[in-house]
């Protein structure tokens, strides 16, 4: 399966100062891609995004979850993102308000991390991970650990990253 | 196999006596389906037994009657749908209120061992019976030949949470040997390095003696027992090398016991699962 998790830096932030316009460091734009899986039995893979700090402290980007099973039935399964359900998922409500989505399966897929937005902008400068965590029902489980300096520096980007199985290629724009 | 018939009457003994720390001998369990939940009021099943390989119900079940489950606010509650087959106890718990469980037993009391006139081995309880003090007088010959008594303290429990861990079940009750999480139970991961201390009868432990066995042991030839002693303030430090659910067995014992016991020993059996990175 393919995932492709686009944090979008989508949106660019215009400015406008005594007649300079220029594009603000404002969203990461960040594609993820969930691979396609040759497999019998196919899940689209529960799959979260969240900035860590170096004392584990993480910030969450993103949580795609199966979110129509009846009784909250899919609201079962997330522990089984592991490292996400110890740092973030069993601290939190989910849903996380206007951060989680449904499943989605193979392809790229693009998320837009907004700077400006209160939870991260408020968060203290330094060295983070942006950590991709993708747990299949009936499949593998893996996570991609992203270096990067808080907050994001122009000249970082674009980053790349791959995963080797549960998830694909990821790119992370600065807009 | 054979097994010699004071060994059989002592692991027969109430079941949870079978706490010994040979690493060949019988081993008491309780083992949840899941130790980490999500979702809403999650439920957990258990199964809980005696037997040699880890963790194959193969040789006798625990006991329902004893079993106490503490909920995350410390109120004592039932389990559901228990069951006792051939091997195993089985029950489910459906976790209602957020945080950790802890489920398992604790017992003790009085215990004699002795030989009679004609050479045999006496144990006072007897096999399969539960020990109450007051008859120790009646029951011990108080002159017997190599009259042993000791006040016996026995727990074995795991550990189940339901989204965030939490510590009230930790509380300590001040007798037996106890554990008190420096890392949670329930926050086991490979690669790291987990701190436990241990009290008796509420006080720091120092010299307990505890092995940690992973599960699947029919599966390999060695055993591959983690041994350790906890230090003078009763701590204990284990680095997880493999993911998996493990066994852990403590044993201590001191010669403060109060007469007419002459040595104090106390047994602690619980279940980590250390989960992969």
């Amino acid at each position: 399966m393919k995932f492709k998790i686009f944090l979008s830096l989508s949106l660019v932030y215009c400015l406008v100062f005594g007649g300079f316009s220029y594009a603000a460091d404002n969203s990461l734009s960040v594609e993820v891609e969930i691979p396609r899986m040759n497999v019998a039995e196919y899940h689209k893979p529960y799959v979260a995004v969240w900035l860590e700090d170096s004392n584990r402290k993480a910030t969450q980007v993103a949580l795609w979850y199966d979110l129509d099973m009846k009784d909250n039935e899919g609201k079962k399964w997330l522990k089984d993102i592991r490292q996400w359900w110890r740092r973030v998922g069993r601290k939190a409500e989910q849903p996380f308000d206007g951060l989680t989505s449904a499943t989605k399966g193979p392809g790229k897929h693009r998320l837009s991390i907004d700077l400006d937005a209160k939870h991260l902008a408020s968060i203290p400068s330094g060295d983070y991970q942006l950590r991709i965590e993708a747990s299949r029902e009936v499949g593998g489980k893996e996570v991609i650990n992203i270096p990067l300096s808080w907050p994001p520096k122009a000249s970082d980007y674009p980053i790349s990253a791959k995963g080797s199985s549960e998830l694909g290629s990821v790119s992370i724009q600065l807009n | 196999m054979k097994i010699s018939r004071p060994f059989k009457v002592l692991i027969s003994m109430g079941m949870l006596v079978g706490l010994s720390f040979n690493a060949s001998a019988h081993r008491a369990w309780i083992v949840p389906s899941s130790t980490n939940l999500s979702g809403d009021a999650p439920w957990v099943t258990f199964d809980a037994a005696v037997s040699n390989s880890l963790f194959v119900p193969e040789h006798v079940p625990l006991r329902v009657k004893g079993l106490m489950v503490k909920d995350p606010n410390g109120n004592l509650i039932d389990v559901e749908n228990a069951h006792t087959g051939k091997y195993r106890t089985t029950f489910d718990l459906n976790l209602v209120t957020e945080g950790t469980y802890k489920i398992g037993y604790a017992s003790g009391g009085l215990r004699a061992s002795w030989k009679d006139k004609e050479g045999n081995r006496k144990r006072w309880p007897g096999r399969g019976q539960t020990a109450n003090d007051a008859d120790f007088a009646t029951a011990v010959p108080k002159n017997a030949d190599e009259l042993q008594v000791s006040q016996s303290y026995r727990t074995l429990e795991t550990f189940v949470t339901a989204g965030e861990p939490s510590n009230k079940v930790f509380k300590p009750t001040n007798s037996g040997l106890e554990l008190v999480p420096v890392t949670h139970p329930n926050d086991l991961f490979v690669g790291e390095t987990a701190k436990f201390q241990f009290l008796f009868q509420g006080k720091p432990a120092v010299g307990v003696k505890l092995a940690f066995v992973k599960g699947n042991t029919r599966y390999r030839n060695e055993q591959n027992q983690i041994d350790l002693v906890t230090d003078k303030k009763g701590y204990v430090n284990v680095t997880w090398s493999e993911a998996g659910m493990y066994l852990l067995e403590a044993e201590f014992e001191d010669d403060l016991a109060q007469a007419p016991a002459t040595k104090r020993t106390a047994s602690y059996g619980a279940t980590f699962s250390v989960l992969p990175e």
